[in-house]
């Protein structure tokens, strides 16, 4: 790797620092934003997150080497890490830290569409749920009691056995769409709350239509739970797509998702190790970063707390 | 005059907030005493600290916000309880001085039976079995009034009125007979006939076991019914001190005539009854900024210079036997100027 | 209580029936037949033409619905061509191993994360408490698979002081004989039991130290202090019975973790159960074995629920006991 590229990595990293200094200034004015930073975790969780999502914008920038490059398959496979390769090279000698660099993109990218699907039916269901209570909620909460029944990963890889060939759009949809119950669970809550304030009162006396009410004045002050499980659902999504491509069924090859990098390297596990133990790594601690956050983010947004 | 049970000088608990607000000083510089087989009437409105003086004596503030300034001294028959090693106040606390709170159904543990509550102060300082502590506590529910104790004993909370959950709390405070007795807003969080009935209650066992109560209360209905003597604190501190019939007849410090003239009166004359009622001006500061000199006089009808610059000892009303009636006023050096301004 | 329990069972059947309906529908959309190969997959015609017969494809939608319930409610899970055995059979070969693994894994979950939670809860804010949430932070966000994977590298495959996988000895101990079998059992069991356990303690004790916490602000732990009670029992009597209340929601939500979990750990530890089941069952396009093992894992998950459901309301007593107040 030469002088270049460390530039590149250290300029990611002094980025990921101005972020996460520009946060914590930000943060110190309010109430809520010193609840957020009283956590030992959440700015370092924002410093890691905006590292790594930094190295996937710049991807092209920061790694040294093309992700699918196998320059020796024989002679350069399973390489410890060196000067050349500080990461290592895995069984087709690509290089791990390229890879790793690029797979950021691929399992952020992932991990945040999917969270987006997920959130968006979540919040939708739940607040017409808890908007419009009887029947609506019964028959809603219902169905999200079924999908919680089922536990995601059976549902996925029936889904992938049963259409042999998943486009990556659809697999990210189909996360997103077993992935939404708990959300809707936590907004329902939240919104049935809510609706007993004043300021609905004053909407529907206003005669704004009950799709109104609910989208532009309801669900807005809902945001808490909403945010929090955000964060949470790119976690949880990314490790479920990575066990996904762990079993070869998720993101197809070359294709480095982190899952899939992991992958790849269990063949050859007691050899070279790094193979595997890197991406994995990279994944815990990417969703290391987003609990952290998200726990701040409780905190802060927790309207209980605001009394104190 | 008897030794007192419970010497209190000069208590003060302050409590650090965070932002740095600066402390609370919730408790400022307290004295007082409480005499075997008396009621001592504790009065004053929210925030005056005195739940925190009452929580201090048995030392249950939470250390970390709170703490105790050294300097206090709190003695109960002899003993500093504030030095006392923990295992020694532990023997002490629901043994000889014991305390009821103000919310019952927060107060007792929901996943607890009634009898497994109020036994276990029993179990645990005076050895009894579990059965005898059960037997006890069938006797103590009987002595509250409880009907039915036989049933009730095994009783949840939950399953169980309001009033029958104080006095579950009476039951499960008295059980080992303690020396005194202090009741945080007792009847507060119930109805009014309800709150007749414990404070009869609570008159019939003091009578009975011949133990002290602090009886610490808003009401001044509630002190005129039950307390001997009463204490009423503004702003952190002891403000008037006198006999019940003595402060009712003559309230001299211009907080206590203000709560009294703030008590609508049924046999108050007709102009007076259907006029507005009185109230005292202003709000209680708050205990990170109390006001210099006395405390109460950017509230007090009667202020002037010295009031705004020199804080008030107390100062001894004169009237029998000296420290009967104290007050914390300047007005008892310059009388004259207990002239309302226009 | 008996009432809220009786409509909780109605509800788990409810929950069945349409995760059952669910599949039905999925399988139907994919391409039609249930329980039946499609594509190359050899299976004798007999076996063919008696699973059409007993599922009565050539029969209008609502029909075949009925028949599949039914034969669900048989036994009847079809065959799985891969394995040229009734799926039925695999999976009862195949579902204790999951459960004795799962319920490893829960236990050493809520041993660890217990004992974890209420000792951070003791020593909140401190440094004890907040390095300890750190590390069972990093333990909670890990694909659980990876953990497998270092451990075996660490522990099986360089110090060889577990296996590296399987259930047990299958020449010297095909079944549990005798007190050394059950010991190779346990040996066995303890890397796989050990990566979802410990994962999972991570997030039991964040949400125990959680309970902890709030349930020692509460008045009535006051109380219990005011009555002159040790620090030790206030907290492990009168705090820990409440602050256990909401962690056996908590088992309720294990259950989906641990499953899920299971497969992907018992693919990397070659542990014969669910997991790997399916697993195989994909890579050789099995479709009847991947929707059974589907089936059984919301069952499974269903019936866990109710599990905690009931033990919810026996250890609250304002659920089992109606207030007569």
């Amino acid at each position: 790797m030469n002088a270049w590229k460390w530039l590149a990595l250290a300029g990611a990293l002094a980025a990921a620092l101005l972020v996460a200094g520009a946060v914590r200034r930000r943060a110190r004015d309010s109430a809520a934003g010193r609840r957020f930073l009283r956590h030992p975790a959440s700015t370092p969780g924002v410093f890691v997150l905006a590292f790594f999502v930094t190295l996937a914008v710049a991807a092209p920038l920061v790694a040294p080497y093309d992700p699918d490059w196998m320059p020796g398959i024989v002679e350069l496979q399973n390489r410890p890490p060196s000067r050349l390769h500080p990461l290592g090279t895995d069984i087709y000698s690509r290089d791990v830290w390229s890879r790793l660099v690029y797979g950021a993109r691929i399992s952020l990218g992932i991990g945040a569409l999917a969270m987006l699907v997920a959130v968006t039916l979540g919040a939708a269901v739940g607040a017409v749920a808890g908007y419009f209570r009887r029947w609506v909620d019964a028959a809603l909460m219902r169905f999200v009691d079924v999908g919680l029944a089922l536990p995601r990963i059976f549902v996925l890889l029936m889904v992938v056995a049963l259409w042999e060939h998943v486009p990556l759009a659809v697999l990210v949809l189909l996360i997103g769409f077993t992935s939404w119950f708990g959300t809707s669970r936590l907004v329902r809550a939240e919104v049935l709350s809510l609706r007993e304030r004043e300021f609905v009162a004053a909407a529907r006396a206003l005669g704004a239509r009950p799709g109104r009410v609910v989208f532009r004045h309801v669900l807005p002050n809902a945001a808490a739970p909403i945010i929090v499980s955000a964060a949470l659902g790119i976690g949880n999504v990314m490790l479920l797509e990575a066990g996904l491509s762990f079993l070869g069924l998720g993101v197809p090859s070359p294709a480095p998702s982190w899952g899939s990098m992991i992958f790849d390297g269990t063949q050859k596990m007691a050899v070279a190790p790094w193979t595997s133990v890197f991406p994995g790594l990279a994944i815990a601690v990417v969703v290391m970063a987003l609990n952290g956050i998200a726990d701040g983010l409780r905190d802060a947004l927790d309207p209980r707390r605001e009394a104190a | 005059m008897t030794e007192p049970l419970l010497r209190v000088r000069d208590l003060k608990t302050y409590f650090v907030t965070e932002q740095g607000s600066g402390t609370a000083r919730a408790v400022d510089g307290v004295s007082f005493e409480v005499h075997p087989g008396e009621t001592l009437g504790i009065v004053g409105e929210s925030g005056c600290g005195k739940t925190v003086t009452s929580l201090s004596i048995l030392r249950l503030i939470p250390e970390p916000p709170g703490h105790i300034r050294p300097g206090s001294f709190i003695e109960f028959e002899g003993r500093n309880l504030l030095t006392l090693a923990p295992r020694e106040l532990r023997a002490i606390r629901g043994n000889q001085i014991a305390m009821v709170f103000q919310e019952p159904m927060t107060s007792l543990n929901p996943v607890f039976t009634a009898g497994d509550q109020i036994g276990e102060a029993a179990v645990v300082h005076q050895g009894l079995s579990r059965k005898a502590a059960r037997r006890r506590a069938i006797d103590m529910l009987r002595l509250v009034g409880i009907p039915d104790p036989e049933e009730r004993v095994d009783h949840y909370p939950h399953q169980l009125s309001g009033g029958m959950r104080q006095r579950v709390m009476i039951a499960m405070a008295l059980i080992c007979h303690p020396k005194l007795l202090i009741a945080d807003e007792p009847t507060t969080a119930l109805d009014v006939t309800i709150q007749a009935q414990i404070l009869e209650l609570l008159d019939r066992l003091q009578a009975d076991l011949g133990m002290a109560v602090m009886l610490i209360t808003h009401d001044l209905g509630v002190v005129a019914g039950s307390a001997d003597r009463v204490i009423v604190m503004y702003a952190g501190q002891v403000v008037e001190q006198a006999p019940t019939v003595e402060l009712f007849a003559r309230p001299l410090h211009p907080y206590s005539e203000g709560l009294m003239a703030s008590v609508p009166r049924i046999d108050a004359p007709p102009r007076q009854r259907h006029g507005r009622l009185h109230t005292i001006p202003g709000q209680v500061p708050a205990a990170t900024a109390w006001p210099p000199g006395c405390r109460f006089h950017p509230r007090c009808p009667y202020a002037w210079d010295r009031c705004r610059q020199e804080e008030p000892p107390l100062l001894d009303a004169g009237t029998g036997e000296p420290g009967t009636h104290t007050v914390r006023c300047w007005l008892l050096t310059e009388p004259r100027r207990r002239t309302p301004r226009p | 209580m008996t009432s809220w329990l009786v409509r909780r069972f109605a509800a788990s059947i409810a929950i069945v029936f349409a995760v059952v309906t669910l599949t039905f529908v999925l399988i139907h959309l994919a391409h039609g037949t249930p329980f039946l190969p499609t594509g190359d997959r050899p299976l004798s015609p007999e076996v063919i033409a008696r699973l059409r017969a007993q599922f009565g494809l050539d029969r209008p939608l609502p029909v075949q619905y009925v028949k599949y319930v039914a034969a669900l409610l048989r036994g009847q899970l079809g065959e799985s061509f891969a394995l040229r055995r009734p799926v039925s059979d695999a999976l009862a070969d195949a579902i204790p191993h999951t459960v004795t693994l799962a319920g490893a894994g829960l236990f050493v979950d809520f041993l660890v994360g217990l004992a974890l939670g209420v000792y951070q809860a003791a020593r909140s804010r401190r440094f004890a408490d907040v390095a300890l949430g750190n590390v069972s932070l990093f333990f909670n966000s890990m694909p659980t698979f990876w953990l497998g994977l270092v451990l075996l590298l660490v522990f099986a495959q360089r110090l060889h002081w577990f296996p590296v996988g399987g259930v047990g000895d299958p020449v010297l101990c095909p079944t549990v004989s005798s007190a050394r079998c059950l010991a190779d059992r346990l040996w066995h069991l303890a890397l796989p039991a050990l990566t979802l356990g410990i994962v999972g303690a991570a997030g039991t004790a964040r949400f125990q130290r959680a309970a902890m916490l709030e349930v020692v602000g509460q008045d009535y732990v006051r109380t219990a202090r005011a009555k002159g009670l040790a620090e030790r029992r206030v907290v492990l009597v009168h705090a820990l019975r409440n602050a256990l209340l909401p962690v056996i929601s908590l088992l309720g939500l294990a259950l989906p973790f641990l499953l899920t979990g299971a497969v992907l750990v018992e693919w990397v530890f070659a542990w014969p159960g669910m997991g790997r089941l399916t697993v195989n069952a994909i890579l050789q396009r099995d479709y009847p074995v991947v929707t059974a093992t589907a089936l059984a894992a919301s069952v499974m998950v269903v019936l866990g629920n109710l599990a905690a459901d009931t033990l919810y309301a026996v250890a609250d007593p304002r659920i089992r006991i109606r207030s007569d107040a």
